[in-house]
């Protein structure tokens, strides 16, 4: 695991995808901190950080595209399956490396508050605290975006895919709030969702009994709820979807709440990714 | 050494290897040798824990490669068709990430290094970037990847395949003298290099094993008959007439007929002469012989037989498994 974690980093280093990651994520932090606390006077630093969240759309995909894809497109997986190692070991190193790069930003800009407290009264609790928050945050897409890089074959789909996903992520909570309050609605938002899940599930493991059980358990049990609590439904899709959003999650550690339950959410987003990704890779020794 | 048993893998509909049985023993270098598509990658990639078997097991040293992977794993260095190096990498670099993964000591592995570098013969290129090397070199550096933490079997997919003849050559006397220390075993669709090679040639055929044995075996075993061809100034039956008292003809075949020239082949056990008595006898019916040659089965003809398009399993194979029970072939 040392060994993958080692060359990982050595790649990302003598390539470009770390040091554009890095200055990406640091121009945007200086150009908000610039704006909110240095022109406008803000004391929070939290606010610059919940501004640039948004940059992750780009700088996840652009540090995880090619991590798995490339070593297919490059047939170097095979060593990597023929490596007394277990896929495990191998995801998980792959995975630390990423996180080491994800960590630099962070860290560095751990020394804004320090900064800005020169010019007022900062709160370091809750800077620290939403930085946190946010490392944690970034650390739980680039998971999502080494799960994208090993679906692929290549790294530029992984790359527009996983551009895709965090997108949606991104505007999750905007996306479900089109949908009305009603109940009728929010049933059938939560059964197109389900049949989503259930045509994902067909894409992974192709057998088409496990997709038809999840669609039909899933359709049935909200059918059944529906009927019996028909009111408890009403905004429930906004709710649920408001709940799973990884952003909105964050934006609890901006209001200057250090969420326990967020960590925990972020820590289990971070290993389904990775459980998904050994399974990923997994897989195609039987293909 | 190693033990193939029952191996099969399915694709869908589509059947790559099936029911595949081999015992590898150990010291010795194996050709794996089928056209292309037999199923020798599948195979390989197969016995390697990189591709899972639909049915049936390969244990290397007793260790079950899909029950204990990591045991089993431990013992085979192994070299795909694309030697898997990563172009960004120095050979140096690589080679160290691939003894640390493979968990080779940190006090050894500087000495395995420098060892691997000198067998390849890669020593010369080890700071520069794989990206920048030949095909020729990204195969040894991909070899000397397989010979890192000193495995007992080295398995080598078309390792010469896309080398110009210098490197070829070269190629195969590292794979001769990898097999004084280590059991190899080899794959390719060439025969001469798995002639020049190998201890023991493996045939596989759509995806069946058709035949394992040495090399000399082989051609014996299927030179189950010999031919004589012959070129004789003469009528059909004024031929078919004097060789008629001959001892020993199984079959006599009338080939060609050109301006008084006839050609024919006489099939013969396959240690009967009858040179001599070919010759006596149309030299008696004033039947001038033209040319004669006698023509052994070749392992191109083994080959062609056991892999030829219209006999999967031709009837060659039951003389072999009679003769050579053992050696694994399949009824």
């Amino acid at each position: 695991m040392i060994a993958v974690y080692k060359k990982e980093l050595r790649t990302s280093f003598t390539g470009m995808a770390a040091y554009v990651f890095i200055a990406f994520v640091l121009v945007f932090a200086g150009i908000y901190t610039m704006l909110y606390n240095l022109s406008n006077g803000y004391p929070n630093f939290e606010y610059v950080l919940q501004s640039m969240s948004i940059i992750f759309l780009i700088a996840i995909p652009i540090l995880t595209m090619r991590s798995i894809a490339e070593e297919r497109r490059q047939y170097t997986d095979q060593l990597l399956y023929a490596l007394p190692l277990g896929m495990t070991r191998i995801v998980l190193g792959k995975y630390l490396a990423i996180l080491t790069v994800v960590a630099v930003p962070s860290l560095l800009m751990g020394c804004y508050p320090l900064l800005l407290s020169q010019y007022g009264e900062v709160s370091f609790a809750t800077a620290w605290g939403a930085l946190a928050g946010f490392f944690l945050l970034s650390a739980a897409l680039a998971a999502i975006g080494l799960l994208i890089s090993a679906l692929t074959e290549n790294q530029a789909v992984a790359a527009g895919l996983c551009f895709v996903v965090m997108m949606l992520l991104y505007f999750m909570n905007n996306l479900a709030s089109f949908v009305s309050d009603t109940a009728a609605a929010s049933l059938a938002a939560l059964m197109l969702a389900v049949l989503v899940l259930a045509v994902l599930a067909r894409m992974f493991t192709r057998s088409t009994p496990l997709a038809g059980l999840v669609a039909a358990v899933g359709c049935g049990g909200l059918l059944a709820c529906y009927l019996v609590a028909a009111e408890r439904f009403e905004g429930l899709f906004d709710r649920v979807m408001e709940s799973l959003s990884v952003f909105e999650r964050f934006y609890t550690f901006i209001d200057g709440v250090f969420d326990l339950t967020g960590v925990l959410y972020f820590l289990s987003i971070i290993a389904v990714a990775l459980f998904l990704t050994v399974q990923t890779m997994e897989k195609r020794r039987w293909s | 050494m190693i033990e193939i048993d029952h191996l099969t893998k399915r694709y869908g509909p589509h059947t790559a290897v099936e029911d595949l049985y081999l015992q590898v023993e150990p010291g010795l270098i194996y050709g794996l040798l089928g056209p292309n598509g037999a199923g020798k990658s599948t195979t390989m990639n197969m016995m390697t824990g990189c591709l899972a078997a639909t049915e049936g097991t390969v244990r290397i040293d007793g260790y079950d490669i899909f029950e204990e992977p990591a045991k089993a794993k431990a013992k085979i260095g192994y070299l795909p068709e694309m030697p898997p190096v990563y172009p960004e990498m120095t050979p140096r670099e690589y080679l160290s990430f691939v003894a640390e993964a493979k968990g080779v000591q940190k006090e050894m592995r500087g000495g395995q290094l420098d060892q691997v570098l000198r067998v390849t013969d890669t020593a010369a290129v080890q700071n520069r970037l794989i990206r920048n090397l030949s095909k020729g070199y990204r195969q040894r550096v991909g070899i000397a990847g397989a010979l890192l933490g000193d495995p007992e079997v080295i398995i080598l997919d078309e390792p010469t395949v896309g080398l110009d003849p210098r490197q070829i050559i070269e190629i195969r006397d590292l794979i001769r003298t990898l097999g004084k220390k280590h059991t190899v075993i080899l794959s390719s669709h060439i025969l001469s290099e798995v002639r020049a090679v190998c201890d023991r040639i493996v045939i596989i055929s759509k995806g069946h094993l058709v035949a394992s044995d040495t090399p000399e075996n082989l051609e014996q075993l299927f030179a189950g008959s010999r031919t004589l061809e012959l070129v004789v100034r003469g009528e059909e039956p004024a031929i078919r007439a004097a060789l008629a008292p001959l001892r020993g003809v199984r079959r006599l075949q009338f080939g060609r007929r050109e301006e008084g020239e006839q050609s024919l082949t006489i099939e013969t056990g396959p240690k009967d002469d009858l040179r001599e008595g070919v010759f006596f006898a149309c030299a008696a019916a004033r039947l001038p012989i033209l040319g004669m040659e006698t023509r052994k089965a070749s392992l191109e003809d083994v080959f062609i037989e056991l892999t030829g398009q219209d006999a999967p399993l031709p009837k060659g194979e039951a003389e072999l498994s009679d003769q050579q029970g053992e050696e694994g072939e399949q009824p």
